[in-house]
């Protein structure tokens, strides 16, 4: 095994640790956006797509690139419009009675 | 490392950070929409880095470019597409399709590689079996669970055989992996890993019942982070690494959360039926033998009219028939007369992780009146009158004593309150499949109604005797 393999597992377990600390601190009211704002920060995955485009060759690859690069696009758009679309729902109560429901 | 390389890296950890510290963010609803904005603004300076570097790097040509961003393109859309009208009550199928997509653009990825990678450290090699391996179980799973929530078909599938076959299955995939792990360098046998996983994420999912699926969604979530995770080591990428981690942990405490929310292992579930080595007798209680009152609409509307304390739980029934709106308008015509409105949210009220309070939000619903269940319970004891909307296991007083299906599980104290009024269509019981003791109590009072339709016919009741 490299020196690499085993740093990228040092970065790994570190930052899982630190995801563990910060997530459990994120109230159950939160919980989906919770998850749908991770599932957009997992399509980071289009930055390892963007990677394995400066090497694929072939229609087979071109194929898999293509996949891959939609995929993961789809992910990160979605996830992350998605998430804001419900966090702005999240509203304090209204400062007088609740006339402005027709909102 | 050249100068582009290291701003690239340097990119690349703004980036990450922007991950942790918008995840931090949502630590309150308050801030929580700007720290998902910091994340995706993050992701944007990521991605920027990766493409100034590949295009630095000079082997992009043409046709690599066009490929790219088409497929970008393609994926944007439909993203952006799916996003923008979705329902809320539709949002766990949404999660589950873009984990599915996530893990399998990881699984992508790591094929990829494989094929035109011919020298790979055994390092890598492990890393490029468990993406392929997890990446392909979310991928699969992930879509049996979104045809399931989006109601193709919610009941339990297994069928003779079905755990053999996904043995089989998971075996293929080990044995082939540790083929390639070992050193053959041929890609069919990570194509074998691929299919094999693509299978047993088939099998995984199927014999699982649909109130099980806010564990299901979340173990899926988890999975889709590891195998980004594992992409991240593949192609030695720490950005990919950092993030899926990230999500991987987001996903796990979020499965043991669920699962001890239903009292139940995760392997347990994973492993399909219910109430293995639960499912002991009944010790007494007054069961369905006791008596059980209902109550007309106008009873119900005064007894909320004239309360000073009400408490409202709703559950999966209230969110499957659409009722959120309803329930907030009855809440509104009771705060103008002053009544105190809570609500009170079990952990799994809803099809996923917070669901419920989701749809309460969109049905504007200020977020301060949503209340968590160890939050709320010391408060029923002050409550006038619960109101106990499409709830139904999660508010049974039998999960205190031992040996019943529901033993031990975490409960909303709803029996605390003065007086308790269950909106229910009929008196079916729960998942659980045991009755709800809460209903005889003599407290009790039964409306039997859908829930849409029966908080509608609360709202005018209300409005024509009190308004």
């Amino acid at each position: 095994m490299t020196g690499s393999f085993v740093g990228d597992l040092t970065i790994f377990v570190l930052a899982l640790l630190v995801g563990f600390e910060v997530i459990s601190k994120v109230p159950a009211t939160l919980h989906t956006p919770l998850m749908s704002g991770a599932n957009s920060i997992h399509g980071v995955v289009l930055v390892g797509v963007v990677l394995i485009s400066a090497f694929v060759h072939g229609p087979l690859g071109y194929v898999l690139m293509f996949l891959a690069a939609a995929f993961a696009a789809a992910n990160v758009v979605g996830g992350y419009v998605v998430t804001d679309r419900m966090l702005q729902m999240f509203k304090k109560r209204p400062a007088p009675a609740p006339k402005d429901d027709a909102k | 490392m050249s100068g582009v390389e290291t701003g690239v890296r340097l990119a690349s950890l703004a980036g990450a950070a922007c991950f942790v510290l918008g995840l931090h963010l949502m630590n309150s609803p308050a801030t929580a929409r700007r720290g998902n904005q910091l994340s995706a603004g993050g992701m944007f300076v990521a991605i920027i880095a990766v493409i100034v570097l590949v295009s630095d790097g000079g082997t992009m040509n043409a046709a690599r470019w066009l490929v790219l961003i088409a497929g970008t393109l393609v994926g944007s859309a439909a993203g952006l597409y799916s996003a923008r009208k979705v329902a809320m009550t539709q949002m766990p199928q949404l999660v589950s399709l873009f984990n599915a997509v996530g893990g399998g653009a990881a699984a992508l990825i790591a094929v990829t590689d494989y094929a035109h990678n011919s020298h790979t450290t055994r390092g890598i090699a492990t890393a490029t079996v468990l993406d392929v391996v997890i990446g392909c179980v979310t991928f699969s799973g992930s879509l049996i669970a979104a045809a399931k929530l989006q109601g193709y078909w919610s009941q339990p599938v297994s069928f003779r055989g079905g755990r053999l076959v996904s043995t089989v299955a998971l075996g293929g995939a080990v044995g082939s992996g540790i083929w390639v792990i070992a050193g053959a360098h041929h890609l069919g046998a990570l194509v074998i890993v691929a299919v094999a996983a693509l299978g047993f994420g088939i099998l995984m999912v199927l014999p699982i019942g649909g109130a099980d699926m806010p564990v299901v969604i979340s173990l899926l979530n988890a999975f889709t982070g590891t195998a980004v995770a594992m992409a991240g080591f593949v192609l030695e990428n720490a950005t990919l690494t950092i993030a899926g981690a990230l999500v991987g942990a987001s996903g796990g405490i979020l499965t043991k959360l669920m699962a001890d929310a239903m009292n139940r292992s995760v392997i347990n579930i994973i492993a399909g039926g219910f109430g293995t080595g639960a499912s002991g007798t009944d010790m007494g209680g007054p069961g369905a033998g006791g008596s059980v009152r209902s109550i007309a609409a106008d009873d119900v509307a005064l007894q909320l009219a004239y309360a000073s304390k009400v408490i409202v739980v709703p559950g999966y029934g209230l969110a499957a028939a659409q009722a959120q709106h309803e329930v907030r308008e009855l809440a509104a015509l009771l705060e103008e007369r002053g009544v105190e409105v809570s609500y009170a949210i079990h952990p799994v009220a809803g099809r996923m992780p917070g669901h419920m309070n989701v749809l309460l939000a969109e049905a504007n619903v200020p977020y301060d009146q949503l209340k968590e269940m160890d939050e709320i319970n010391p408060e029923f004891d002050r409550a006038d009158v619960a109101l106990v909307v499409g709830a139904n296991d999660v508010t049974n007083p039998a999960a205190r004593r031992p040996g019943n299906a529901v033993s031990g599980m975490p409960i909303l104290d709803v029996d605390h309150a003065k007086s308790i009024i269950v909106i229910k269509r009929s008196m079916a019981s729960g998942y659980a499949g045991i009755d709800n003791e809460l209903y005889a109590d003599p407290k009790t009072s039964m409306f039997f109604s859908d829930a849409k339709k029966g908080l509608a016919t609360l709202v005018s009741a209300t409005k024509t005797l009190v308004g």
